[in-house]
């Protein structure tokens, strides 16, 4: 965890310890849409994933972003997140290894508040980004 | 073709309980290791009355309590096979902790389509109040359907 003391020497070009989860396989899948109330069929039915075109299920774009969350709240406190925002570029394939990761792009003053703007994404070990995204956080 | 009507549309507000249970079971999934997210001990210890909602859990809020109407996976006749999640924002006003109350109100902002009409994009906007009426946290979801 951070203190503020670095937050205060924060400077564009930093960046966050880098955060690995996975690898995501059906358990992942099955634990994750009953945790977070997503039942689309897609990430749990293998013959649903396979009729609707896919090669199987994949993972869910939110499972990803609560990934990408924890490269957040593992560095700083969560109430320091302020806003955020990210495009799902790819799907997240089954067995994917996901990599979050995050760097400071901007310093700024807002409403008196003293913030960053970090630019964040999730890569898997193939190499495929799967969500590209910007976050902002108080570091005063 | 996504019915346009439903452009501009706001829904009913409903409420959905944030269980501690449920914010445990999600820690687990996501393999959470921050033990503020599942032991209690620890998330007082940090400040928090209770556990928190992790940054992305108004997103699970609001699917545990769709709208009866400008529902995505309901009334809104989409294809579950063909829907991508495109973008997601949130921002953020007040900590959500287990044993709040929480009231969500979507308003489907936008309906578009690119690629003549081989995708269409669904802008949902859900504001999350708490007992007090106070803004908690505000959260963008873009749908997209493949059509093509």
């Amino acid at each position: 965890m951070t203190n503020s003391t670095d937050l205060a020497a924060l400077a564009v070009g930093d960046t966050l310890p880098a955060h690995t989860q996975g690898p995501i396989n059906r358990a992942t899948l099955a634990l994750f849409a009953g945790a977070s109330n997503d039942y689309v069929p897609l990430h749990i039915d293998s013959d649903f994933a396979k009729a609707a075109g896919m090669d199987d299920v994949f993972g869910h774009g939110m499972l990803s972003m609560a990934y990408l969350a924890q490269l957040i709240t593992h560095w700083v406190p969560q109430e320091r997140l302020l806003s955020w925002t990210v495009r799902f570029t790819a799907i997240t394939p089954l067995y994917a290894t996901v990599t979050a990761t995050g760097e400071v792009t901007e310093i700024f003053e807002d409403a008196g508040r003293r913030c960053a703007r970090l630019a964040v994404r999730t890569v898997t070990d193939k190499g495929i980004t799967t969500i590209d995204g910007e976050a902002v956080i108080r570091i005063n | 073709m996504i019915d346009q009507s439903f452009k501009g549309f706001t829904s009913d507000p409903r409420k959905i309980d944030v269980e501690k249970g449920q914010l445990k079971f999600f820690a687990h999934a996501t393999g959470e290791t921050n033990p503020v997210y599942f032991d209690e001990k620890a998330a007082r210890a940090a400040g928090h009355p209770a556990l928190p909602a992790p940054p992305t859990f108004v997103f699970s809020l609001a699917l545990g309590a769709p709208p009866s109407r400008g529902n995505i996976l309901g009334d809104m006749g989409v294809d579950m096979r063909r829907i991508l999640h495109g973008e997601q924002s949130f921002t953020y006003h007040r900590p959500i902790h287990a044993g709040d109350t929480i009231t969500l109100t979507t308003t489907t902002s936008d309906i578009y389509e690119k690629k003549g009409g081989a995708l269409e994009f669904i802008v949902q906007d859900t504001k999350a109040e708490n007992e007090a009426g106070e803004l908690c946290a505000e959260m963008r979801v873009v749908t997209v359907v493949r059509n093509g």
